[in-house]
């Protein structure tokens, strides 16, 4: 079998004023279940190396981590290579459980967006309460950018990680590349 | 003549002249000039033409309600037609042209429309234009395009680039004034997020120019101080050059920053418009002033007292020599003294009041030596394109002349005016205020939020209050009044700043000067300088009837410009109550609706132009496709292969061969859009059972089943194959556009209606890169790929497995769209294109050949296979398809069961699905209609049928068609016509819709 590919290659660009790259390919579970759920919840921490996180959060260590999606969905985040195997013991624990795991490491990109000026980039398209005091490491949002579908989290100060569907990938690239162009500052976070 | 003072100009920097040039004339002006600033500087008082009588213009302002100074600036790229010169700041190099006028703004033949004016009445479009109906096409709307002037519209492609921000704040204040700083002050220091915007790029608004002190210091040192404690403070947002836009619900404010206008070359966004939610807005927009309604009031040289004012403070330009003010009240005797003080001449203040004493101003500007005529007016402007006198007459009279003052500039000031627009855009109530002849915010009548509570606070100007000292107060009342009901505390003991307190004397309401202007004078009174609305039009509205403001508004034209009325609104609706003998606030105002001032289009856009303009999805293969030839058609926001075209091959011809290859060799096709939603639970079955016209929850696991899906009223929405799982597990096809609303709709059904039913869905479109491999070598294709049996017996018709494949792990279905044998591959998105590549090198010698939708639609057509969006449109029905075999008589229900028992569903009149095969071979017209007998009751041809799909197919090589035809089935052989819009009529035969391999042999080897 052929390595796996994602959409744009790990494209980048550094030209304008925050880091832009495709980080991938990477491993998502999508999980669906009721979210109080003793032996759901077991599943989901062995599956995500993580605790559960709370109402629109996200916990992670290194690549592994788990984001709330809504009342009744978690994504899991792991290696690529890990999420068939994962998704299949996930899917076992909680066989005859009104659930849902199935993995869509594939439907998904990922980008990674770097710079002291990644909250100006961000806020320009996802209408999202990014001032610092709102918005921390830590925390987790489903929302839009521009006109397709996201979910966005900050691994660390300075950076965003972004989920999107695969087939908008080179819109989502070159959105972020318009947004971050040369000039365009909006130094609004101080 | 208006010229540069040798003195003067606080917001200029005489150390950089910029070079700029207007109607292709060489000027120089300034760093800190607006563009109305540096015209005045040099001499260019006429600014324009007015819009139907073309009459000369002249600036009246210097803001955001300047109606007269509108330019073409720039060219190419970076042409901007309708710049007000008001708000365009100079730069180096700048390039304007005037408007509306031919040929030259100097002499414009269309001035002779002014001659016509009596002609020209208000309604006169509506009286003129309305017979013969057929001259409005081919006549009138012709000539009004030529005529209809303004700017030029952009020929060239917009070279700048814009985007939007999405900000949030507890606290949006709108204006920087000195009330806006001070509200801002306040709620910063109570300890909310403040974010600040100012239109222009200074700060401190007209105070500065109207003089006083605050806390014992000049004005613009207080300015200075505030702003520095603004921008140490962590909590405040200071944004120049941003115009509040317009509010809306829920505390949602459009802010409009200009970023270069001022600087076209520097690298980065033109414009930024700020899309932000703020707890509460505070509106402290100021007030504006308001022309009076004289004869000559238009005549270049007659100007708004404070604007003249703020030429001569702000930027050390006279607007001439000798002028004459005329007022209603104090404020404006300030642009006398401005004017003595800059060693100009007053030969007169009329003020139509008659004071018992003087006031401050009053007193101050006798002082000066000013000659004040009390209870006199203007009788009209001498002058046509520059003023050179006055005649004056008394206020209480008709304008008899009692004596004609020379002079070349008129300030004229009727009082001050609020800005409500922001307080109002989103429902603010206005009330009247008597005293002040303005119409204030009403503050138990704000705009409301969902708590029920006002979410918009005015200050200081804006609120009606218009002495500095009642300005800062009000001011500060209100940041403190916003913090606290946002839950934040002031310091103690912070209090307002102090402001020396002029006594002012009342100001006396002056709508029509003189009182009783006679006929001839009102007709040369204008209320609306960009749309030619005169004193006189609004009198022949309400004399025909029309009673309603906003009635008139539209009749007249009065406030339709594109300064929306700023100057203009008040005058004309007093002038309106006055004709209909009510007053004022009976007549209410028309509604302020956002923008304040005019943004640009390109603006709203934001970063949605070019390669972003809109979304693109691309499959995991689309790279393959456009390295190979792919000519791609639009489906949804998805990009599919129309056809894969060879060197020398036209479309057609692509089409064609790749239809022959699959039927007799292999194709392939990149099915990967087709949506794919996998419904999961212990109520799966149920659900699908409710969704689909047929039964799914009898399908076994292994087994595949094409279904039909429908709106609750019964109208065929989507189709598509199903696939069962296991136990709990379905997987639901749809059709490539509708992968998203079919979610959609599963998502809606399964949360509002049968929110109890155990059933997930997700999905997994884009998980799995979808081949269709197609034809009669397909099966060896799959065996050359080896991993896993893939014959008649190991895998039916009908059925899926999973298994690998040359490696890959995939799901293979064994379905057919096309007629061939066929197998439909799934294979994770990230091996997607690895799979193509291997199906291409096993296929070489087996004849391979991609495809594209194209030929998918004639394979499918050849079968009489519907697609939705060609045999449905909306209105179609299963039954209409003669899809009768795939609803189930079994079910109690399914979405759309009893919308189709409805009486018009089930008329055996409504047109049924049939095939059509033209009688020469030929290919009927996409779309054509099928005549019959006689004419409807509108006397057009009757209609029996229309085309849903045609094409030439390369298999029997003929034009075959499925099309809608009233009692089509029951009809076969028979010969109806299809007249084409080239004039030629089409004979086609009704058929069976299917017309290759009727028994299905082919798909079932």
């Amino acid at each position: 079998m052929s390595d796996p590919v994602s959409a744009l290659k790990n494209a980048s660009d550094s030209t304008g004023i925050v880091q832009i790259s495709e980080v991938g390919p990477a491993g998502m579970i999508t999980l669906r279940g009721d979210l109080a759920d003793k032996a759901l919840i077991k599943a989901a921490v062995a599956a995500g190396g993580v605790n559960l996180p709370e109402q629109r959060r996200i916990n992670t260590e290194g690549d592994r981590g788990m984001a709330w999606m809504s009342p009744d969905e978690l994504l899991i985040l792991c290696p690529y290579a890990e999420a068939k195997d994962r998704t299949a013991d996930l899917a076992a624990a909680v066989a005859g459980q009104f659930a849902l795991a199935v993995n869509v490491s594939d439907a998904r990109v990922v980008f990674e967006l770097k710079g002291p000026h990644a909250r100006d980039v961000m806020a320009k398209l996802a209408p999202v309460d990014l001032h610092p005091s709102a918005f921390t490491p830590g925390m987790f949002r489903r929302t839009r950018l521009a006109q397709v579908a996201a979910a966005l989290w900050m691994p660390q100060e300075d950076c965003f990680r972004i989920v999107c569907f695969r087939s908008v990938a080179q819109y989502v690239f070159d959105l972020l590349n318009v947004s971050a162009m040369p000039g365009s500052e909006v130094n609004y976070y101080g | 003549m208006s010229t540069r003072l040798a003195n003067g100009g606080r917001l200029l920097n005489t150390d950089r002249p910029l070079n700029f040039t207007f109607n292709g004339k060489q000027m120089r002006g300034y760093a800190g000039d607006t563009l109305a600033s540096a015209l005045l500087a040099n001499g260019q008082m006429m600014v324009g033409r007015s819009f139907k009588y073309h009459r000369p213009r002249g600036l009246v302002a210097s803001g955001a309600e300047e109606p007269n100074g509108l330019v073409n600036l720039g060219s190419e790229g970076k042409f901007e037609p309708n710049a007000r010169v008001t708000t365009t700041e100079l730069f180096e190099g700048l390039k304007a042209e005037s408007q509306n006028h031919w040929p030259s703004l100097e002499f414009d033949v269309g001035a002779i429309n002014a001659k016509l004016s009596r002609f020209l009445p208000a309604g006169f479009y509506y009286k003129m234009f309305m017979y013969p109906q057929a001259a409005w096409k081919h006549v009138y709307e012709p000539i009004i395009r030529k005529s209809a002037g303004l700017g030029k519209a952009p020929q060239a492609r917009d070279d700048d680039t814009y985007e939007h921000f999405y900000a949030f704040c507890d606290v949006l204040v709108i204006g920087g004034g000195v009330a806006g700083l001070t509200a801002a002050r306040t709620a910063a220091r109570a300890g909310a997020q403040v974010m600040l915007v100012e239109q222009t790029e200074h700060w401190g608004g007209r105070a500065p120019v109207d003089g006083g002190s605050i806390d014992g210091k000049p004005v613009d040192n207080f300015v200075e101080e505030i702003l520095s404690e603004l921008k140490s403070l962590d909590n405040v947002q200071l944004r120049t050059r941003t115009m509040g836009a317009g509010v809306y619900d829920h505390g949602y404010v459009t802010c409009y920053e200009r970023l270069r206008d001022h600087a076209p070359d520097t690298p980065g966004p033109r414009h930024r418009l700020w899309r932000v939610r703020a707890a509460h807005v505070v509106t402290a927009t100021g007030a504006l002033e308001r022309p009076l309604s004289f004869a000559g009031n238009d005549i270049p040289g007659v100007m708004l007292a404070s604007a003249m004012r703020d030429y001569v403070v702000n930027y050390g330009v006279s607007t001439g020599d000798r002028t004459v003010v005329v007022t209603n009240n104090d404020n404006a005797y300030l642009t006398a003294i401005s004017l003595k003080h800059a060693g100009l001449d007053v030969p007169a203040i009329l003020d139509t009041r008659a004071l018992p004493q003087d006031s401050e101003l009053v007193a101050q500007a006798r002082a000066l030596g000013i000659r004040i005529l009390m209870g006199h007016a203007i009788s009209s402007v001498k002058g046509t394109k520059r003023v050179t006198g006055v005649a004056i007459c008394s206020q209480a009279g008709e304008g008899a002349v009692l004596e004609e003052i020379p002079c070349d500039a008129v300030a004229m000031s009727g009082g001050w005016s609020p800005v409500v627009h922001l307080w109002s855009h989103c429902g603010g109530k206005l009330v009247w205020n008597a005293e002040k002849a303005c119409f204030s915010p009403d503050v138990d009548n704000p705009p409301k939020g969902a708590d029920g509570m006002g979410f918009v606070t005015t200050a200081g100007s804006a609120s009606g209050v218009f002495a500095l000292d009642d300005v800062l107060c009000d001011a500060h009342a209100a940041g403190d009044g916003v913090a606290t009901t946002l839950d934040f505390k002031l310091p103690k003991g912070d209090s307002a700043p102090k402001a020396t307190r002029r006594e002012e004397a009342p100001l006396m309401p002056v709508w029509m000067m003189p009182q009783g202007a006679s006929v001839k004078l009102r007709e040369k009174a204008w209320l609306d300088y960009q749309n030619d609305v005169k004193v006189s039009d609004v009198r022949l509205a309400a004399q025909e009837g029309f009673v309603s403001v906003e009635h008139t508004k539209r009749y007249t034209t009065l406030g339709m410009a594109t300064d929306q009325g700023k100057l203009s609104n008040i005058n004309g609706l007093a002038t309106l109550a006055g004709a209909l003998d009510t007053d004022i606030p009976s007549v209410g105002t028309t509604t302020f609706r956002p923008p304040y001032h005019p943004i640009a289009m390109a603006a709203i856009g934001g970063e949605a132009r070019g390669d972003v303009f809109q979304p693109i999805r691309r499959t995991p293969l689309h790279n393959w496709h456009e390295a190979n030839g792919a000519e791609f058609e639009p489906v949804g926001q998805w990009r599919r292969p129309y056809a894969f075209k060879r060197a020398g091959e036209s479309t057609h011809d692509a089409v064609m061969r790749e239809v022959k290859n699959t039927r007799e060799k292999l194709g392939l096709l990149d099915a990967s859009t087709l949506g794919k939603l996998l419904v999961k639970g212990p109520d799966a079955g149920r659900f699908l059972d409710m969704l689909y016209t047929n039964m799914m929850s009898t399908l076994k696991p292994g087994k595949c089943r094409y279904g039909l899906m429908c709106s609750e009223n019964g109208f065929l929405i989507d189709d598509g194959v199903v696939a069962r799982i296991d136990e709990d597990t379905w997987l639901c096809h749809t059709t490539t556009g509708g992968a998203d609303s079919i979610h959609a709709h599963m998502e809606e059904w399964l949360q509002t209606e049968w929110w109890d039913w155990k059933v997930h869905v997700a999905n997994l479109t884009e998980q799995y890169a979808q081949v269709a491999v197609v034809g009669p070598n397909a099966r060896t294709a799959l065996e050359n790929l080896g991993g896993m049996d893939v014959s008649r017996e190991a895998l039916g018709f009908m059925e899926w497995t999973d298994g690998t494949l040359g490696g890959f792990p995939v799901r293979v279905y064994r379905i057919s769209f096309s007629g061939e044998l066929s197998y439909e591959i799934a294979v994770e998105a990230s091996h997607g294109q690895a799979f193509w590549d291997a199906l291409m090198a096993v296929g070489a010698d087996l004849g391979v050949m991609p495809y594209g939708t194209e030929c998918l639609h004639i394979l499918r057509a050849e079968k009489g296979f519907i697609m939705i969006g060609d045999e449905t449109d909306g209105t179609v029905i299963p039954q209409d398809l003669g899809l009768h075999w795939a609803l189930s008589k079994k079910k109690d229900d399914y979405l759309g069961k009893r919308a189709q028992a409805r009486s018009h569903m089930a008329d055996p009149n409504r047109w049924k699905l049939v095939g059509l095969e033209t009688v020469d071979g030929s290919t009927l017209p996409d779309g054509a209609y099928a005549v019959g007998a006689g004419t409807n009751e509108n006397g057009q041809r009757n209609m029996i049928g229309r085309v849903t799909s045609t094409y030439h197919s390369p298999t029997l090589d003929r034009g075959i068609a499925m099309g809608l035809v009233l009692h089509g089935p029951d009809r076969m052989g028979e010969v109806i016509d299809f007249p084409g819009t080239d004039g030629k009529t089409y004979q086609a035969r009704i058929v069976d819709p299917v017309f290759y391999d009727k028994e299905g042999e082919k798909q079932n080897v």
